[in-house]
């Protein structure tokens, strides 16, 4: 996992691929002012592993349309070898990053809606894109998406204090209960909401100490890809999250089998497979977040079920006398 | 000169042993639809009692008559009335403390000192605790009124029997579920004891139903469609199918699957507190089913003072208050201990085997240490039902905290150092439920307890134990 090299050209700015038209650059970049028949550079959409931005080793890609179904570009298509490097990519990080202060973790969050912000117009574009709705609905949601990214920085430092407890034995000793990052999770992002669902069930995650390989939205994976450029420009150490595209129903169940993952969400799970999918899970005895019966309405404020989902509590003696 | 101790027995009268014992359902003692089965004292191999069987026809009957209790009366039930019946059967079990410790020790094989002193006071410890919480549970965190799940289907191991049946009715109950539980098929008795406390305490009908049975039973119980709340104590390959089972029904599952306990013991360590720890967890324990891992520097020394120790420990009759190694619970798990120390020594390990005669029936196992273990043989990763520790060695805390996380599970640890920041650096590196430092196996109703990986999912006791039987 060494293609760093190759990270320059995932770093372009996707805000122009929808709209050859489109005469605004996003974010203000500094320039010519495009005339109307300049052809517009398009991205290369690619994975996200281990900090870097490879292509799939399977040299597979595949088409991702709009909600309209006209052709907006190739996505990797990841393979079983993608997903397994992505899961050992995350494991790797996972001790550093579990060790982490919870205020140096809080601080990435934040850093994380500080960089959404500042490519604010860019996440409208791609979720007006993906999902086909106005621009105003859009904007709503990438709203949301920094607020909910906010909302988590801040929790990293109240999980042990609000899950966590003094338990008061009976005898002569000194009994605490912690929480503790789980380890490597698995995430099956939602399907439908591309960026603000995919926030919502990633952020807790890495709140609460975890490393995550997420798999995008198999339709919509345009704005999780961009997600990734500004993850890879947060302070958020290479590998803590790992983004894969592609087909869910060929990657999850080899997510779902590793025994190097310890937790799974499946809350983008195919329905016809997401039974299997808890079957394949219990071989490794992992903790499984179902499937939700519907999608829910991402707009809702979240509670802390989901960072409750992903720690374990450690609880330790020691003798008073 | 030689000293001997004179036999301390408890009497077997206090048990009040009865020669048949029925299954609880709906407030009732009835006879099961299935094949009897005969309990056996683990400490001469004979007969204890007959035990009626659920079939899984009484299966159906008692989720149906656990779901009236809870729809007509469980659920719509006052926190403080609720509160009183966990109450009441504290006390109760306090009453009869001494039948019960007795009734365990023939049960199970384990020591009446341990059942006496340890086990029935901590049954009666959730009670009490858990108790309290059910007219407080918004304040447990989980939401200002936070609701129960319903009728929940448990299933408890022959370890600690009693004991971990509590750990699953108590905290079930305040939280406003109903129960059908299921006995381990070799120790059923206490939980029938228990169903008869229920029964004394006046506790609605179908609130506990006690269905003993075997593994077919337990199967049953667990894919019952209505339930909506699943707890297994037992094997992680149990625990695997018992998940496969639930995979898509959307029933919160809470499995409590255990795996070998660490002991890790640095060069600094007390060591004959250490020594203590490591016989009282180990060797004579609840918990049996450890992994000694020992500082080079001190293996030689620390095996000496625990073979000197070992031998002193007196192996026998579970009633004898004298005992401190009791019977192993089945002639299965015996023979399993024996694979396994077998498999180990013939891949090199060295057995040393305490020199206390043992009783010439029963299912007993000496004091056994496995030296010269390594990290490939089985040995060194699976749960040994037995008196029997695995010795390995380390040289630095990052070799220690490494051989300890090198299993799929992980369930509790013990840590034996005098460094403050080394043992709060292993507290954090080691990847159990549980640690305890400088001491081991420790137990309380307001501590939870469960491990981690594949030793099962979800915590017993405490504010995080609640969590298990609420829908939150």
């Amino acid at each position: 996992m060494s293609n760093s090299g190759m990270s320059n050209s995932g770093m372009s700015n996707s805000g122009d691929h929808t709209a050859p038209d489109r005469t605004a650059p996003a974010g203000g970049d500094a320039g010519p002012v495009p005339t109307d028949d300049r052809l517009p550079v398009t991205k290369t959409y690619k994975l996200y592993l281990g900090g870097a931005f490879p292509r799939s080793e399977s040299g597979r890609v595949y088409p991702v349309s709009d909600y309209r179904g006209a052709f907006l570009a190739n996505a990797a298509q990841a393979s079983r070898k993608d997903a397994r490097d992505a899961a050992a990519a995350a494991r790797v990080t996972a001790a550093g990053w579990a060790d982490a202060d919870a205020y140096t973790r809080g601080q990435v969050l934040y850093r994380i809606a500080e960089m959404l912000e500042g490519r604010r117009d860019q996440f409208v574009t791609a979720v007006a894109t993906a999902e086909g709705c106005q621009t105003r609905r859009a904007a709503a949601l990438v709203d949301a998406t920094i607020d909910r990214w906010v909302w988590y920085a801040g929790w990293t430092d109240k999980i042990a204090t609000v899950l966590g407890s003094a338990n008061p034995v009976a005898g002569p000793y000194f009994c605490f209960s912690v929480p503790e990052p789980i380890g490597v999770v698995a995430v099956l992002a939602p399907q439908s909401s591309s960026l603000l669902g995919l926030a919502s069930v990633l952020a807790p995650v890495i709140a609460a100490g975890n490393t995550a390989v997420v798999v995008a939205s198999q339709n919509r994976p345009l704005p999780a890809v961009t997600l990734s450029e500004v993850l890879a420009t947060s302070d958020l150490p290479g590998g803590v999250v790992n983004i894969l595209t592609g087909r869910t129903a060929e990657l999850a169940p080899w997510l779902a089998a590793h025994a190097d993952v310890n937790a799974l969400d499946l809350c983008g799970a195919p329905p016809s497979i997401s039974a299997e999918l808890e079957r394949t899970a219990a071989g490794t005895i992992k903790r499984v977040l179902p499937a939700p019966v519907a999608e829910p309405d991402w707009t809702r404020q979240p509670d802390i079920r989901r960072l409750r989902a992903f720690v374990e509590i450690k609880t330790v003696w020691h003798p008073r006398a | 000169m030689e000293w001997t101790y004179s036999p301390a027995l408890e009497s077997r009268e206090v048990a009040r042993l009865r020669p048949h014992y029925p299954m609880f359902v709906d407030g009732k003692f009835t006879e099961g639809g299935g094949e009897p089965l005969t309990t056996i004292n683990p400490a001469t191999g004979t007969a204890l009692a007959d035990v009626s069987t659920a079939s899984a026809a009484n299966v159906d009957t008692a989720v149906r008559a656990a779901r009236r209790a809870y729809e007509r009366v469980w659920s719509r039930m006052p926190g403080a009335e609720r509160a009183k019946y966990l109450l009441r059967i504290a006390r109760l079990i306090q009453e009869r403390a001494r039948e019960l410790a007795v009734l365990e020790s023939l049960d199970t094989g384990t020591p009446i000192s341990a059942s006496r002193d340890v086990h029935v006071p901590a049954a009666a410890a959730h009670f009490f605790h858990h108790g309290g919480w059910a007219d407080k549970l918004g304040y447990a965190g989980y939401g200002p009124d936070p609701r129960p799940f319903g009728v929940t289907g448990q299933v408890v191991s022959p370890d600690a029997a009693l004991l971990s049946t509590a750990w699953k009715i108590a905290p079930a109950l305040t939280c406003g579920n109903t129960v059908v539980l299921k006995p381990a098929e070799s120790t059923p008795l206490s939980a029938l004891v228990l169903a008869e406390i229920c029964q004394q305490a006046d506790l609605p009908p179908g609130v506990v139903n006690v269905l003993p049975g075997g593994a077919d039973i337990g199967a049953a119980l667990v894919a019952h469609d209505g339930l909506n709340k699943v707890a297994f104590t037992g094997s992680t390959d149990v625990g695997r199918q018992v998940t496969r089972t639930l995979a898509g029904t959307g029933r919160s599952l809470t499995l409590a699957l255990g795996g070998p306990a660490v002991v890790v013991v640095f060069d600094d360590a007390p060591l004959d507190q250490a020594v203590d720890g490591v016989l009282a967890g180990a060797l004579g324990g609840p918990l049996t089913g450890s992994r000694l891992l020992v500082q080079e520097s001190i293996a030689a020394q620390l095996l000496d003072m625990l073979r000197t120790r070992a031998a002193a420990l007196r192996i026998g009759d579970p009633l004898d208050k004298n005992t401190d190694v009791g019977a192993v619970s089945s002639a299965e798990r015996l023979g399993r201990i024996e694979e396994l120390a077998g498999n180990a020594v013939a891949e090199g390990a060295q057995r040393w085997v305490g020199p206390s005669p043992l009783p010439d029936q029963g299912f007993f196992c000496s004091p056994t240490l496995i030296c010269d273990v390594n990290q490939a043989m089985r040995i060194a990763t699976e749960d040994i039902p037995g008196p029997v520790l695995p010795v390995l060695t380390f040289r630095t805390p990052e070799e220690a905290a490494a051989l300890a996380n090198h299993t799929p599970t992980g369930l509790a640890a013990s840590v034996w150092t005098d460094k403050g920041s080394r043992m709060l650096w292993a507290a954090q590196r080691i990847r159990t439920g549980v640690v305890w430092s400088n001491t081991a196996c420790r137990f309380d109703p307001t501590a939870p307890f469960g491990g981690y990986r594949e030793a099962g999912i979800g915590r017993e006791g405490g504010r995080a134990g609640l969590q298990e039987y609420l829908d939150v």
